[in-house]
Formats: C-alpha cells, sequence, structure tokens
C-alpha cells in the first residue's frame, strides 16, 4: 500500500482485494463481544472535517477508536478555519501535534492531493470525500458490499468483481462517489453504466472506462446492482431537470423497475437517501437495498485502510481462521 | 551629449549592424560606424544578439493603488524592464479601480517618476468594473495619463447594451475596448477548461464557449456599429476561428494571446498546484497549436503578458481557494522564442512585429513600436538567443514569485533593454 490514500484511481488491483480481505477481517471483529484491537494503540488519528458530514466522520471515527487510534475530531465551523486560518496553517498545527493519519474531508477537490504532496505534514492522508472529486473509502465499502453479496462473504476472500454489471443513477457530474467507484469497479473487472439525464454527465465522460445512458429502463435489467446517488435539493434551481417529479419519473427507482432488476440484483445507497426523488420507500426498505449495510460496511473499510497506512505488516488480527496477503 | 554605440547587433535578426545612439534617439545604423560619428561612444559589443525594438506588453497588472504587496508600479516596471519592455499598459483593476482621471494620472505618474518603463494606464470601461455604468472614459483620455485602451479585464463587459455603447463612444478619441471575453453565467464557479481533465478532477468547468459566444457577438456589434474592438488573451482554437472569420469580413478586430497560452495546458492541473491556476484557464494541446498558428499567421495580433502577481499566501493554499493568474514580464520572450522561432513559426522580425510594432499601434503610443533606423527613439532590447537557463523565481525583479516556469529550461535572455537612449538593464541586471 501507497502511504496516503487519496484517489480510488491509485488503486491496483490486487491493493484493492487486499483492502477488501483485510475488511473482511475486520468485520469479524464486529460481531466479537468485544469489538476492539489492539493495533493502533499509541497512534492519533485526526478527523479534518471542512465539510458537514457526520456519517462519514463518525464512521471514521468509529474505526480509528476499533483499532485502539487516540481520535482527535477537528470540525472547521466553531474553529481557527472559520477565523481565516488557511489549510497550510491548520495542516502545520496537526503536525506539531504529532498526527500519524489526518482523514480530511473538504469541499475544494484536490484539496486532500495538495495536503499530501505540500510537505505541510508527515503523515498519511486520507481523503475522506473532496469537492466534487472523488470518495475513494466510499468506493471500497461499495465493492465491500457488493463482494458480500453478489460473491460471499467467505467465498469473495481474495476475489475482485470480474465481469459483474454496476449500474450508476443519478447526480454524476457533482458526485466524488460515481467518480472513485468508476475507477475502483473497473481496476476490480466490473462493467460500469452511469445513468443521468444528459445535464448531469460530466463534459469529457467519454474518456471514463464506462457506459454512458440516459434511459434507465434499458439497463435495470441487466445489472446486477443499481446504486441510486443523492440528487441534492438546489441543483433544481439551475435547470439541470425541469421538476423534482419529472426527475422521479424518469430516473428514480421505484417497486417497478427494481422487479425488473434480475433476482440476484441489489439496490445501493451511498445516503442520506431522498425518499421519493431517487428513491422510493418500497425500494428503500426492501431488502434488497443495502443502504444500512453499507454503513456497517464503511466502518470495517475504514477499519482497514487506517491499519494498511499505519499498521505496517503485523497481522491485523491474530487467531483468524483464513489468512491474508499480509499475514501469510 | 552621451553617446552609445551597439556593436554588431543582427537588427531584428538580420545582418549584423551598428547602431548608434545618440541622447534619446538612434542617429545611425550601419555597418561600420566605429570611425568619426561614433567617436567618444560607450560600446555595447553585440555581437551574435538580436536587437529588437523595445517590447510593448498591452496588458499589466501592476496591482498599485490597493494591493501593493504583490506589486507596485516600481517593482513591476523593474521586472519590465527584465523582460526587455520599454513600456507596458497597465490594466484597470486596482484598488481604488482605475475607473476616474485620477486613478489613471496617480499611475502615469508613478511610471514617469520610476523611469525603468513607462506606464500607460487603461481606464475601465464601466463604474467599479460592474459592468452596468459607462466610466468617464473622455475625462480618462482628456487627462495627463492620454487613455486609449479602456477594459474592464477579470470581469466581462458582458451586457450587449453597454458593450456596444462603449465601443461607439470611444470613436470619439480614437479609442478601443479590450473585452475579457467570458460569458458569467457559464462560468460561475469555473476553476479550469471545462474538459477531459476537469471532468476527472472534478473542478468547476470552463468551457470555450464562454469565451467564443463573447467574441463573436463582440465582433458582431464591432461590425454594426463600425468600431475597433481588441481581445484580451483570446485562449481557444475556436476564438481563433471566429477572429480569422471577423477579420476576413473587415471588422475591425485585433487579439492577443498570452506566452502561458502558447506554451501550457490543463494537464498540469493534475498536480493541483495552484500556480497553474489563471483565468482564462489552461486549455489543451490542440488550442495550444492553434494558437501559435494563429500567432504565426496574424489572425491574433499580438502576444501580451496578462502579467498577474500575487501574494505567496494566495498561491500556497488549496486549488478552490487560490487566486487566479501567474506574473510572465519577465519570462515572455523566452517562452515566444520557444514556442514561436526555435520551433520555425516565426521570425525575429515577427517577434518585433507582435510584441512591439503592433501592440503600440493598437494601444495607439506614441514613440514605442518604432522602427529601428535613424530618427526613431531609442527604445531597444537586446537579446542572447543562445542563453539557456532555469527558470528561478528568487530572481525576479517582480515582487511576487507565481510563475509556473519554475525549475524548467528556457532559452532566450534580454542582455540589455533601453529606454529613450538610457540602458534600464545591462547584462541582464537592472542597471
Amino acid at each position: 500500500m501507497k502511504r496516503h490514500l487519496i484517489s480510488a484511481a491509485d488503486l491496483t488491483r490486487d491493493d484493492a482485494v487486499l483492502i477488501l480481505d483485510t475488511a473482511e477481517e475486520m468485520a469479524r471483529v464486529a460481531d466479537r463481544p468485544i469489538k476492539k484491537l489492539p493495533t493502533l494503540r499509541g497512534r492519533t488519528v485526526v478527523n479534518l472535517f471542512f465539510e458537514d458530514s457526520t456519517r462519514t466522520r463518525i464512521s471514521f471515527e468509529a474505526a480509528a477508536k476499533r483499532l485502539s487510534a487516540d481520535v482527535i475530531n477537528f470540525s472547521a465551523k466553531g474553529s481557527s478555519v472559520s477565523k481565516g486560518e488557511s489549510l497550510k496553517d491548520t495542516a502545520l498545527t496537526l503536525e506539531a501535534m504529532g498526527a500519524d493519519a489526518v482523514v480530511i474531508r473538504h469541499h475544494d477537490s484536490g484539496a486532500p492531493h495538495r495536503l499530501a504532496t505540500s510537505g505541510w505534514i508527515g503523515g498519511s492522508v486520507v481523503n475522506a470525500g473532496d469537492g466534487t472529486h472523488e470518495h475513494p473509502t466510499q468506493a471500497l465499502l461499495d465493492a465491500f458490499t457488493m463482494r458480500r453479496r453478489l460473491v460471499g462473504a467467505d467465498a469473495g476472500i481474495g476475489q475482485d468483481l470480474a465481469g459483474r454489471r454496476i449500474t450508476i443513477v443519478g447526480d454524476i457530474l457533482h458526485s466524488r462517489v460515481a467518480r472513485s467507484n468508476v475507477h475502483l469497479l473497473t481496476t476490480l473487472g466490473a462493467e460500469v453504466t452511469l445513468v443521468a439525464p444528459p445535464t448531469l454527465v460530466p463534459f469529457g465522460v467519454e474518456r471514463w472506462p464506462c457506459e454512458v445512458s440516459y434511459d434507465l429502463d434499458s439497463v435495470v435489467a441487466k445489472s446486477d446492482a443499481v446504486m441510486m446517488l443523492r440528487v441534492q435539493r438546489e441543483r433544481m434551481n439551475a435547470a439541470f431537470f425541469p421538476t423534482e417529479r419529472e426527475y422521479a419519473r424518469r430516473y428514480g427507482l421505484d417497486g417497478e423497475r427494481m422487479a425488473r432488476m434480475p433476482e440476484h440484483a441489489i439496490v445501493m445507497h451511498p445516503g442520506p437517501m431522498n425518499r421519493g426523488m431517487e428513491i422510493t420507500a418500497e425500494v428503500a426498505d426492501s431488502p434488497r437495498c443495502t443502504a444500512v449495510e453499507q454503513v456497517a460496511n464503511g466502518v470495517s473499510i475504514r477499519m482497514a485502510v487506517l491499519y494498511l497506512l499505519l499498521g505496517g505488516n503485523e497481522p491485523a488480527v491474530t487467531a483468524t481462521s483464513t489468512p491474508t496477503e499480509e499475514s501469510k | 551629449m552621451s553617446k552609445i554605440l551597439i556593436r554588431g547587433a543582427k537588427v531584428l535578426g538580420g545582418e549584423p549592424q551598428d547602431v548608434l545612439i545618440t541622447d534619446e534617439t538612434i542617429t545611425a545604423v550601419g555597418t561600420d560606424l566605429t570611425v568619426s560619428s561614433a567617436e567618444g561612444a560607450q560600446v555595447v559589443e553585440a555581437e551574435g544578439k538580436i536587437l529588437l525594438p523595445g517590447l510593448v506588453d498591452l496588458h499589466t497588472h501592476l496591482r498599485e493603488p490597493g494591493r501593493e504587496d504583490s506589486e507596485t508600479v516600481l517593482t513591476g516596471t523593474r521586472a519590465a524592464a527584465v523582460g526587455g519592455y520599454t513600456a507596458v499598459f497597465a490594466m484597470a483593476n486596482t484598488f481604488p479601480v482605475a475607473d476616474t482621471a485620477g486613478v489613471v494620472e496617480q499611475v502615469w505618474r508613478l511610471g514617469k517618476e520610476h523611469g525603468y518603463c513607462d506606464v500607460q494606464p487603461i481606464g475601465a470601461v464601466t463604474v467599479g468594473l460592474e459592468g452596468k455604468k459607462l466610466a468617464e472614459l473622455g475625462a480618462m483620455h482628456e487627462s495627463a495619463a492620454n487613455v486609449r485602451v479602456f477594459s474592464d479585464d477579470g470581469k466581462c463587459v458582458d451586457d450587449a447594451v453597454i458593450m456596444r455603447r462603449a465601443l461607439e463612444y470611444v470613436k470619439a478619441f480614437d479609442g478601443v475596448v479590450a473585452q475579457h471575453a467570458q460569458e458569467p453565467r457559464l462560468t460561475e464557479g469555473a476553476q479550469m477548461n471545462e474538459g477531459i481533465v476537469s471532468a476527472e478532477l472534478g473542478l468547476g468547468g470552463w468551457p470555450a464557449v464562454a469565451e467564443e459566444s463573447i467574441i463573436a457577438r463582440d465582433v458582431l456589434l464591432a461590425e454594426h456599429v463600425g468600431s475597433r474592438v481588441h481581445i484580451c488573451h483570446l485562449s481557444t482554437a475556436g476564438s481563433v476561428e471566429i477572429v480569422r472569420w471577423a477579420k476576413s469580413r473587415g471588422i475591425n478586430v485585433t487579439a492577443e494571446v498570452t506566452p502561458h497560452h502558447l506554451l501550457l495546458t490543463d494537464e498540469l492541473v493534475r498536480t493541483y498546484n495552484p500556480v497553474y491556476k489563471v483565468n482564462p484557464p489552461l486549455r489543451t494541446e490542440r488550442d495550444v497549436l492553434a494558437l501559435r498558428e494563429a500567432l504565426a499567421d496574424g489572425t491574433i495580433d499580438i502576444v501580451a503578458t496578462d502579467h498577474a502577481p500575487h501574494p505567496h499566501e494566495d498561491k500556497d493554499c488549496e486549488w478552490g481557494a487560490a487566486a487566479m493568474g501567474m506574473v510572465g514580464l519577465e519570462t515572455a520572450l523566452s517562452v515566444v522564442q520557444h514556442t514561436m522561432v526555435d520551433s520555425g513559426l516565426l521570425d525575429w522580425a515577427g517577434v518585433a512585429d507582435r510584441m512591439s510594432f503592433r501592440p503600440a499601434d493598437i494601444g495607439r503610443l506614441e514613440g514605442h513600436g518604432r522602427p529601428i533606423s535613424a530618427g526613431e527613439p531609442a527604445n531597444l532590447t537586446l537579446v542572447d538567443s543562445a542563453y539557456r537557463g532555469v527558470v528561478d523565481p528568487a530572481g525576479f525583479a517582480s515582487r511576487s514569485r507565481n510563475t509556473p516556469y519554475e525549475g524548467r529550461e528556457l532559452s532566450g535572455r534580454v542582455t540589455h533593454t533601453f529606454l529613450r537612449g538610457r540602458a534600464t538593464v545591462v547584462d541582464g541586471k537592472l542597471a
């Protein structure tokens, strides 16, 4: 593994499979009565959040704590950042406090890259979502969820997603989740199709390693997983589509469309969901929808990432039955 | 009486000649001036070097008044002299905005006092660059600064009626409006060129059509009202096509390209290093090649630097928070040599045309952009075109260091600059 996790595009197939396999071990810890490992004892993980995101922040916090790391939460609101402190000075402050890893969520695309390459800090940088660029741990937890559901938790060890057909629907243009997923899923051998109204497809998408369709109905029947992205209500004012109702009719997933998916296929959503907009309540609450499972898997994936970036070569979990790459 | 003899220089890249300067004027040009008339002259040995008319930059941000932390008239004109310039046009987006006779006169006087390079202020087209109400264009013209070029640069005069009126109004005193062509609605939140790279990086796109649609509108407006119009920092292949079409129709349009748009592409943005953040943004390889072709064939009239100094902290940050712009005065000629001369697209006479004669003519600037012949003002630039060197911003005369060329090897170096017979640069150093 590299020292930082900035982009899903930086991961090789073997890197990604190693993370998924490690996450599978971590998931078993969650089934124990004491959900804690001593692996990162004495290490400090800083959650540096310039954007509100309670869900992602507590997921990283839970992951670090289960590995016994010390966790510092640094939120931009009400801190020196809101008084005009620069990213550089914030980074230098964290460096002085001895951060071993900085988990950063930032509204500007490229901020984690800048943090990792500017020389401001020496620790590992984990991108927890930057602007409309990437959100690699989300893509990893999505891939993890797909592998568990479509291949199996034990059967999936060492496996990728070769030949699986994944459809991602919604606001691709502004979605860091979609960008990271396109990179990661294709690296893992899956075939990705993006579905959106043409206004929400990025200019230049023809160079991405995936298909693009404007017609959801033509692809649902051929999908092993359909991932619905949240459509932010503020897009309404920018003429990306005429009305919420029209969007829901053309690009929302309802029971009827879900019924046309193959029997084994799953519905995914990174959350938070707009029920009634991109997904109906019927679909969101169905057993085929993995939204809640994705949240649980997020903790396992983030444990795996922090462990692999900070933990070195020691086995993450002792006395497990399945040996993985790094414990062989 | 002071005499300087520049010996053996290739005038506009041609055969070696001697050039004699007496006080402020070129008094003789010939092959052997050493005998009589040059007696007692200080000799500048210029064998193998290129002698050009003093360069003229139609697009410089000197930042004074208001942002003296990034540049002043003094530091900016020193940088200009080092770059081989004898005149620069100072853009109006200062604090306060150069939208009154008082501000343009202040800038003009500062340039005169320092004496490194003539400073010709540009006046704002609209009050406060807000695009709503015409500034007192006539008053700025009648001031001591004698303003002839008007621009809201940094902002587009996007209201078609205001643009039409400005184009018409400045005809009364042979003025020209220099348009920053950027359709504002199409570029809300824009961070870089809209294309393959922006799609991957998730940075807000600045589409080529936002520039091209304004240029198309403005050349048609200029035709309709019979005015001339100048296009600032043209950056796309499509803009080249529109200007080429307009010129073929006889529309009185001129256009400039920056050195960075002749060399750099949006691939550099992958580093997320804000030193590459500029407006208009770096475009694609295809655009770069089209701009070079257009500069060579005269569709694009001039090279202008868009020298945009920023303090270190405005670039030492994340991309989204960074200021747009790069310094350019001290590297412009090297970049033009690299992209245009060394590549065989333009000879040195062409460089003199695009960087001195034509910019002075567009701005109606007297005493600059003149031929190198007896009786002309001695505004001259001597270039060592064989020089190779790595750009080190620590050595810049500019107060700012935001160059995209740090560590890059460029060719050519200005060894001497003469402003009305007085050396402002000697052996590559400020005199």
